[in-house]
């Protein structure tokens, strides 16, 4: 079954081109990227494990899109997320978070038409 | 402030002024479609589209002398300001590696054009956003086993869309001590130098001699550097110039016997051992200034705007540098650095 969570979960998935014009939406309003990863993707499971340190500072896609990569070669059989956390006063939450990597079995192929 | 908090309500409609939109990030250019083969560009209209000659009018005004580095830089700007062009048409090329090293004594300049440099290939559009990440051995060397790749990676990550300027670069590596980890952070930065060339810009800096042993000891390093600028010394001429222009953009200016009294005294400052150039000149009118204000405010009586702005003999005749030759007061032990 393919698992729908975080932003953009419905459409099909996201090229490396398009991961990183969603980073550069995100540094752009500067929201802290970080990457996370889990095999357990359930809806109550809130604690996936980090990969690193969130990004603070960061100012250019690239450095981030080359961790989610990162994270690809270790993990490539856990579903992988990036967050953006919004730190301003007021907000202090994640402000978009959506997946960029899942395990073979819940690849689009099977079950997206084409 | 109310403007600036962004909560999780939505705006009622017909209640007060609507939540001002997220500052929108700049908009990615698309690819145009290949001009034909016959089509001509103009290359002043391009010029001034990438801005790039706002940049080298103000390295040439804001820069004294450094010409060869002046020169490869214009002949860098030339070579991608090309290079759109083609792109233009269709041609491709390989994006050319800027890495640089730049070598040359203390105060010549080195900083200064490394954030010019960055500005400049921003405008040409070679780097995305052209910050610049300035290093030295204690931001990329970690301390203990492991350390050292992690903090390498994270500088190179937050350096990237950038140019990471790596000051004193020859302390990375310590030829006396083999476990050192300063080779293995070189070896994180040459792969990424080679790997991700169209996201980072490394420029190296330190003096001559020490690069010099440096590459020798790291032939990948040199090779993978494509431009090699060596910053000449300064001049009395071009020294007093850096001075004119400093003083000018502190809204200062020297009387005409103070400007020959600065003239001298660069001159005897510039025999003196651990003259710094620019460093040096900046300091000595730093020490003028202290001087200045001191004469101002044991001074009865009022004071005009002119006399805030003018800077008088007297305020560089009180240096040492002029003391220790008219050898009135030849006291050796005084550290050289203060004058």
């Amino acid at each position: 079954m393919r698992i729908t969570q975080g932003t953009f979960s419905y459409l099909p998935d996201m090229t490396d081109e398009e991961v990183a014009l969603q980073l550069r939406y995100a540094i752009g309003n500067g929201w802290a990227v970080s990457v996370e990863s889990t095999s357990d993707p359930r809806p109550r499971n809130n604690l996936w494990e980090m990969w690193g340190l969130p990004m603070f500072g960061q100012r250019d896609p690239a450095g981030a899109l080359y961790e989610i990569n990162e994270c690809r070669k270790a993990h490539p059989g856990r579903y992988i997320r990036v967050s953006a956390y919004d730190s301003r006063h007021g907000r202090q939450t994640t402000a978009l978070s959506f997946l960029v990597n899942r395990p073979q079995a819940d690849r689009p192929q099977a079950d997206r038409p084409r | 402030m109310n403007g600036a908090r962004q909560g999780f309500a939505l705006p009622r409609p017909g209640s007060g002024a609507p939540q001002p939109p997220a500052p929108a990030p700049e908009p990615v250019p698309a690819a145009p479609e290949p001009l034909p083969d016959d089509a001509s560009v103009d290359l002043a209209s391009e010029r001034a589209a990438a801005g790039v000659d706002a940049v080298l009018d103000s390295l040439d005004s804001g820069l004294v002398g450094l010409v060869p580095v002046k020169t490869r830089i214009r002949e860098i700007a030339a070579l991608l300001l090309v290079d759109r062009m083609r792109a233009r048409f269709g041609l491709a090329a390989q994006s050319p590696s800027l890495h640089m090293c730049f070598t040359g004594n203390p105060g010549t300049g080195k900083t200064t054009v490394a954030l010019r440099m960055a500005e400049l290939l921003h405008r040409l559009g070679y780097l995305r956003s052209g910050h610049v990440v300035s290093v030295t051995r204690d931001d990329l060397v970690g301390q203990y086993v492991g350390h050292t790749a992690p903090k390498t990676k994270d500088v190179l990550k937050r350096a990237m869309g950038g140019v990471l300027f790596i000051d004193e670069a020859y302390y990375l590596y310590r030829a006396e001590n083999e476990r050192d980890y300063g080779s293995e952070s070189i070896e994180i930065l040459l792969q990424f130098m080679e790997n991700h060339r169209d996201d980072l810009v490394v420029i190296l800096a330190g003096y001559a001699d020490r690069m010099e042993a440096f590459f020798a000891s790291n032939p990948g390093m040199s090779s993978r550097i494509a431009h090699h600028l060596e910053f000449p010394d300064y001049t009395l001429d071009e020294l007093a110039a850096i001075g004119d222009l400093m003083l000018r953009h502190q809204r200062y200016r020297l009387s005409d016997e103070a400007a020959m009294v600065f003239r001298e005294y660069l001159a005897r400052r510039m025999a003196q051992p651990r003259f710094a150039n620019a460093r040096s000149v900046r300091n000595a009118l730093e020490r003028a200034r202290l001087r200045h204000a001191n004469r101002l405010a044991a001074a009865p009586g009022t004071l005009g705007k002119d006399d805030l702005m003018r800077l008088e003999p007297a305020d560089f005749l009180a240096s040492r540098v002029f003391a220790e030759s008219g050898g009135e007061r030849p006291d050796v032990r005084r550290s050289p650095r203060v004058s």
